[in-house]
């Protein structure tokens, strides 16, 4: 964890030295988003709530997908942007060191940048809070926090398995954007607006619904209709994004060992 | 110190016919050739010696050196060096290894030399004293003293070349693995590498593996010869007896190499 740290801070000083070009793409970075969020805030003027949600509700869970997805970006960047490692043979560096290959993917690029989504989403976050009456209690507090990691887990999730899909592809692929930026963009709604199935597989197989969906109920006091047992159950479902990076990791691995006998 | 034995390698490639056509063919079916990369390659090194590994491009030079520093698994063979099996002890095994490609950097591009050196010890886990006392060494024998503050950027290809080596050597490892550390030198970097690559052989005893296309580079350095072609290894024994082998007295290695990839029909 220390040299992880260490490795983000090689990486910012190497950022810094291209000061111009870091400020002009977190500005850049910063606006992106917006423009989504007018999308939103013009849906909402016109049609009042979607599903009986308003929009505060909706720019919580908007801004809450942002930040994992901004958290993710900057701190898995490496995973994303894992076939240039490959064309260049950077990996092969990687296993003569000493360390996991993971941790040292994960250390090989940091998108510092993304610090102006990441603004951008916190501000969102603070202002929707700010319009919503909420009963905070510090268990809900955790649940938010816990949405946050845990999204950020299953987009780290997403690139490792795109990564180690270039291990037989060499070239990224970038059909890995239908899930990372499309997941992105379908669960900024609340995904019950949804077809069935397109809830069922995000939440049951890239659990993004588990990570906002399902615990804002909980936190809006939306799920405490039926049974009590139901609405602590959902605080819970945010533990699904730490379970998705399992089969992940194993993905990796595979495609670790494949690249070790083939060279290629 | 070093025993391989009977190691074999091949790669599945890819069929590829010209035209357009069969271009479009192979999106949907491929048909793979198997190559043999290493065949049968056996041989051992003793600790504190100086091997060059020599062969035409594509001989199976890199091949040799990626299963020997742990990235590749060999199909059959067994590879034992310091008691380890490479592949099979990854991060335990590669503590005791440097390796310098020539063609690639291992250090941060955008920040000063230093900066590159300190993090290669926090992931080699280097206690401090003994940092400091081959950092020390290391910038005084490769004259350092004046580019450890400037980022690699700015270096020309001998500076960084020489940082390159100082980085492979930071974790005192016992074995140096060097695939092709003069490319592209001016001379005097070219001497400079090799007299370092002298020293550290002597004063610490580090046994060097070295493949290079620079024969003068052998002639410098290395005691003894793996020659290596299409997979299979050709020769292995001292410098001295392959020129006495090959050509009169007065004829140089590069000669006497030109007649073996002839003789054995490697080129």
């Amino acid at each position: 964890m220390k040299l992880f740290g260490e490795y983000c801070l090689i990486l910012f000083k190497s950022q810094l030295q291209y000061r111009a070009s870091f400020l002009l793409l977190s500005a850049g970075q910063f606006l992106i988003p917006l423009t989504s969020l007018a999308g939103l805030y013009f849906l909402f003027e016109r049609f009042g709530s979607i599903e009986g949600w308003n929009f505060y509700e909706v720019a919580l869970i908007f801004a809450v997908i942002h930040m994992t997805f901004a958290l993710s970006e900057c701190l898995s960047r490496g995973f994303d942007m894992f076939s240039t490692l490959i064309v260049n043979g950077e990996f092969d560096r990687l296993l003569v060191r000493p360390r996991s290959t993971v941790l040292q993917v994960l250390g090989s690029k940091f998108e510092f940048t993304r610090i102006g989504r990441l603004l951008q989403s916190a501000i969102v976050l603070g202002w929707a809070i700010s319009g919503l009456s909420v009963d905070w209690t510090a268990w809900k507090v955790v649940v938010l926090a816990l949405m946050i990691a845990s999204g950020t887990f299953i987009f780290t999730g997403i690139f490792m398995i795109m990564a180690a899909l270039s291990f037989w592809t060499i070239q990224g692929l970038e059909v890995a954007n239908v899930f990372t930026d499309g997941g992105r963009e379908m669960s900024q709604y609340p995904i019950s607006i949804y077809q069935k199935w397109i809830t069922r597989f995000f939440t049951f197989v890239i659990p993004f619904g588990c990570v906002n969906y399902l615990p804002l109920m909980y936190i809006l006091g939306r799920a405490e209709d039926g049974s009590g047992g139901v609405g602590f159950l959902y605080s819970l479902a945010p533990l699904a994004g730490f379970v998705f990076i399992v089969p992940c990791l194993l993905v990796w691995r595979v495609g670790v060992r494949h690249y070790r006998s083939t060279g290629s | 110190m070093i025993t391989v034995n009977g190691i074999n390698k091949s790669f599945k490639v890819a069929k590829r016919t010209a035209g357009v056509g069969s271009a479009f063919k192979a999106l949907f079916r491929r048909e793979y050739t198997d190559v043999a990369a290493l065949s049968d390659i056996s041989f051992s090194i003793g600790q504190g010696e100086i091997v060059g590994y020599i062969g035409p491009n594509g001989a199976g030079k890199s091949t040799t050196i990626k299963v020997m520093s742990g990235i590749l698994v060999p199909d059959s063979g067994t590879c034992s060096i310091m008691g380890y099996t490479p592949w099979q002890d990854r991060v335990k095994y590669v503590k005791h290894i440097g390796v310098v490609f020539g063609q690639r950097s291992q250090l941060w591009w955008d920040v000063p030399v230093i900066d590159s050196f300190e993090l290669l010890r926090d992931i080699y886990d280097v206690p401090e004293s003994e940092y400091r006392g081959n950092l020390t060494l290391l910038t005084e024998t490769l004259d350092l003293s004046g580019i450890l503050h400037t980022p690699v950027r700015q270096l020309s290809l001998g500076q960084r070349m020489r940082c390159e080596l100082a980085a492979s050597l930071l974790h005192s490892p016992s074995i140096l693995f060097l695939d092709e550390p003069t490319i592209g030198l001016d001379a005097v970097s070219k001497l400079a590498v090799r007299d370092f690559i002298k020293v550290m052989n002597k004063e610490k005893g580090v046994t060097v593996i070295l493949t290079t296309h620079d024969m003068n580079d052998i002639e410098a350095l290395a005691q003894r010869i793996l020659l290596i072609g299409k997979g299979r290894l050709l020769y292995d024994g001292g410098v001295e007896d392959l020129r006495g082998r090959y050509a009169a007295d007065n004829a140089s290695i590069e000669d006497v190499i030109v007649q073996m990839y002839k003789e054995y029909q490697i080129t």
